[in-house]
Formats: structure tokens, C-alpha cells, sequence
């Protein structure tokens, strides 16, 4: 196994990189890939809690550069998706601590035996942001429709073009198709007009993922949840596979609703 | 021996200037001086004079990332080449170390000026954060997104969407105008003059912008028609 690295990143904070990173993780290992998750926001460590294996945490990944615990100890593994793995953050420290050159280097010892090693940046373009991307493969651009986080977006994917490490796939997070249709909200078609990069998911706006990372529990894990369908699709779409986006116009709103009412009836 | 570089503090940090050579070995170099002397470089804000070397992205960012490693913080190239210049731009690096003295507006030599006027050709999308800066006219194929800029000295044409701050006549030319596909930047600046994009409905034609009687005016593209100069 050669494992592919993928971060995600999104300059602005608070748009779900975090979420989106636990959840895709977890989509991914819940088809049986093993799955190594590295929490690139030291001081500000928050992935762990959103795993839910905080009450876990014995070293962490400055632990492993710095020579005191083999990379082994610091993978934490999730008991619900055994083929998931966490590297976790340091809390006490900050991100000079680590340079890009030890987070290549980590990921290529973690290569050889996963398939998948996910990298959630910290939000901002500093040295926590170049750590991130420095041992990626692909990047993933996570943004709301919103004019700020997709300015933020914009910046992002110049500074990985100007890395060479694009093209950046897009995720649009958070949508309320509701909003988009009576014109208060960016649609994806605004979003992606401006930014012009190749799209790979876009993720409704759900109120079970806000329960959902508070307890620790992804919301890929839920059946019934759109936004866990949206992330599994991403996971899907990682692996080459074509999934069609989600029709979300087709969701909520009362005609919506009316239509899917009658339609068994006339049958 | 003969030093490879030479470094000396300015007002901003420090300004190493690195001789001529092999690029790779001037980096060792520099490098090693500075494991060398690592509580002088501690935290330092380094400016790099890198003279006619012509590097690329990826020399120079991985520069950045070796000095970034031993705590120094490179925020600066200067150099002779163009290429190199716009390498640090597209780095989000400055390429001069302070702001120059804007030169006095050419009144009356302004037909010689525009005779000997150059222009550069980029093809590229801006993207926020992003600074194009030639002296000279600026024609683009590509948008340029807010939180982009783009200065010229001469006029600037922008074929696709003009959407950040755009300024042409940078040093005082008058008579510097902006075309593009659609013209609706977040500010727009011919020589000393800052006008905004006002509010329109539906989808604008190209436009070309021109100073008029000390207004900043913009005038619809349309088959056929004349562009007045």
C-alpha cells in the first residue's frame, strides 16, 4: 500500500474543515480503506475531540518528531472504525514546533502501510498552513457559501497553485438550498464562477452535524443524515468513482415536499 | 575564499546578498552561515538581494521553507530578473525594499513616453492576494478576483473579469485607460484618480475606463464603435 495524502484546508476558520476531515476520514475506513488522520493544528487541537478520542491521547505529533515515542504509540484507534487511525496535535505547544520538512517526513513513514493519510490544516496561510500542505497529493479546499470564506478560498488556491501542488478540489460546505433559491445565498454556481476549480462535493447545511461533532460521533455514521451522505459521496469520489451530487433543490420547501406526496398516489 | 554572500542590517531586517554561482550551492551556503550564527537569525526578517539568478517557484519556496526551518522569515527578493520578480510575487513576497519615490509625472514628454512604453502579456486568473506590477501597459487573459491587484504604469487590459483593484497610470499618467471583458472592480484608479464600481443589474458589456475632465468614466464596447483617445 502506497498512501495517497490529503489535506484539507481552507484559509478562513469555522467553515467545517475539521468536520469535513473527521468525516470523510470515517467515510473512507467505513469501506474498508485504513484511513491515518494527522491533526495539523498544534496548539489549537480539536480534530480529536471531534473523533471523539480525546480521553485517548497519550502522545502526540510533536512526540514523534521530537524523538520520544515511536509513530506507533501516537496512533490513536477509533474502536467503531478499526481501520481509522488518529495522530494528534500537541496542545502545549505552537506550530513552530514542526516544520514542513518533518511533516513530509512523517507522512512518508506512515505511507507504506495505509492507504489514505488525511491532514486537517489549521485555518490561516502561516506556518501551520504550509506544514499542512507540504507532504499533500491532494488538497482539498473546504469554503462556505459566503463572500468571505470564499475570498479566503481564492487565496488559498493561488498559494497552492503557486506551490505546485494544484489543482485544489473545492467543497462547499454548509449550502441551504432554501436560502440559494430565494436568492439570499451564494448557489454553487456563484461559487464555483469565481473560483473556477474542479468541485468535489457540496455539503447541506445540517443541524444533527453540530450533535454530531459535540458527541464525538461522525455523521457519516448516521443513515438518515443528507450532510453524511454528501461527505460519503466525497469519499466515494476520492476513490475515482462517479456519484452524482445530491439534488438538494429537491429537498425541503413545501413544493418539494407536495410533489413527492403526490406522486405515489397518481401511480 | 571568496564570500558568497554578504549580509547587512537594514531598516526592515536583514538584506543578505547572495554572489553569483551555482543556486544550489549559494543556498548551502547561506544556509550553513546561518545554522552557524542561529541566535542572530532567530526570528529575523530576512530580505534576499538574489541579483541575476532566474528562479522558479519551486527554488524559491523551498528556500523559504530551509530558512523558515531555522526561525528566519524571508519576506523579500529583489532581483534583475523579471522572472525571478514575478516568481516572488506569485509567493506573496515583496520585490522591492521600500516604497520607491514615485517619479514626477511626464508632462511633456509624454509622446516619447509612450513610444518607448513596453508591455507584458500574462496569461492567468488572479487570485485574491495576488499583485501584478509592471511598468509598463499590462494586458491579462484571465480574471482577476477581489482581494487581487494589478498596477501598471501604462493602460490595462484585462480579458475576462476585472473584479479586484486595478490601477494604470501608476505614476501620474492621465491619459491610462482600463479594458476589460467585464470592468467591475472593487476600486479603480487612473493616476491619482480612485473611482468605485457603481451598482448595476444584469450582465455589463466591455468596457473601457478613461479619465474625462478629472472624472473617472466608463464607456460601453459596442462593434463598430470608436475607441476615442
Amino acid at each position: 500500500m502506497v498512501a495517497k495524502v490529503l489535506t484539507v484546508t481552507s484559509g478562513k476558520g469555522g467553515v467545517g474543515k475539521t468536520t469535513a476531515t473527521a468525516n470523510i476520514a470515517a467515510a473512507m475506513a467505513a469501506i474498508g480503506h485504513k484511513v491515518v488522520c494527522v491533526d495539523g493544528d498544534i496548539g489549537l487541537r480539536n480534530l480529536d475531540v471531534v473523533m471523539g478520542l480525546e480521553n485517548r491521547i497519550v502522545f502526540d505529533i510533536v512526540d514523534v518528531i521530537e524523538g520520544r515515542c515511536r509513530l506507533r504509540q501516537a496512533m490513536i484507534r477509533d474502536k467503531r472504525l478499526p481501520e481509522l487511525y488518529l495522530i494528534p496535535a500537541a496542545q502545549t505547544r505552537d506550530k513552530s514546533a514542526v516544520s514542513p520538512s518533518d511533516m513530509v517526513r512523517l507522512c512518508d513513514d506512515l505511507r507504506q502501510d495505509c492507504d489514505w493519510i488525511f491532514i486537517d490544516s489549521p485555518a490561516g496561510i502561516e506556518r501551520g498552513f504550509r506544514n499542512a500542505i507540504a507532504p499533500a497529493d491532494i488538497i482539498m479546499v473546504v469554503t462556505n457559501p459566503e463572500v468571505s470564506a470564499v475570498r479566503d478560498a481564492d487565496r488559498i488556491i493561488g498559494l497552492i497553485e503557486a506551490e505546485e501542488k494544484g489543482p485544489a478540489r473545492l467543497v462547499i460546505n454548509r449550502i441551504k438550498p432554501e436560502m440559494v433559491r430565494r436568492g439570499d445565498m451564494l448557489s454553487t454556481q456563484d461559487v464555483l464562477e469565481l473560483l473556477a476549480v474542479d468541485l468535489i462535493g457540496v455539503v447541506p447545511d445540517d443541524e444533527r452535524v453540530v450533535t454530531s461533532t459535540n458527541r464525538g460521533v461522525p455523521i457519516v455514521l448516521d443513515g438518515k443524515s443528507l450532510a453524511g451522505q454528501a461527505f460519503r459521496n466525497i469519499a466515494q469520489r476520492l476513490n475515482g468513482e462517479q456519484v452524482p451530487f445530491l439534488d438538494l433543490e429537491a429537498q425541503g420547501g413545501l413544493f418539494g415536499r407536495l410533489t413527492r406526496w403526490i406522486r405515489p398516489g397518481g401511480n | 575564499m571568496h564570500p558568497k554572500f554578504e549580509i547587512k542590517g537594514i531598516r526592515d531586517g536583514l538584506l543578505v546578498t547572495l554572489g553569483d554561482g551555482l543556486w544550489a550551492e549559494a543556498c548551502d551556503a547561506l544556509i550553513e552561515q546561518i545554522e552557524e550564527r542561529a541566535e542572530f537569525f532567530e526570528g529575523a526578517r530576512l530580505a534576499l538581494d538574489v541579483g541575476n539568478y532566474i528562479l522558479h517557484v519551486v527554488e524559491l519556496s523551498q528556500l523559504r521553507d530551509r530558512l523558515s526551518e531555522h526561525g528566519a522569515n524571508l519576506w523579500a527578493v529583489v532581483s534583475n530578473s523579471p522572472t525571478t520578480e514575478q516568481t516572488a510575487q506569485v509567493l506573496g513576497l515583496a520585490t522591492r525594499l521600500s516604497k520607491p519615490k514615485p517619479e514626477p509625472p511626464a508632462k511633456n514628454a509624454s509622446a516619447e513616453f509612450h513610444e518607448s512604453d513596453t508591455g507584458i502579456l500574462v496569461q492567468r486568473t488572479l487570485r485574491s492576494g495576488m499583485k501584478l506590477q509592471y511598468a509598463g501597459h499590462i494586458t491579462l487573459i484571465g480574471d482577476v478576483n477581489p482581494g487581487a491587484e494589478i498596477i501598471a504604469r501604462g493602460n490595462v487590459i484585462v480579458w475576462g473579469r476585472m473584479r479586484g483593484v486595478v490601477h494604470a497610470g501608476a505614476e501620474g499618467d492621465e491619459s491610462a485607460i482600463v479594458c476589460a471583458l467585464d470592468l467591475s472592480p472593487t476600486q479603480l484608479r487612473i493616476a491619482g484618480h480612485i473611482a468605485t464600481t457603481p451598482q448595476r443589474r444584469g450582465k455589463a458589456p466591455p468596457e473601457t475606463a478613461r479619465l474625462r475632465d478629472g472624472q473617472v468614466v466608463a464607456d460601453p464596447w459596442s462593434a463598430g464603435g470608436k475607441i476615442e483617445k
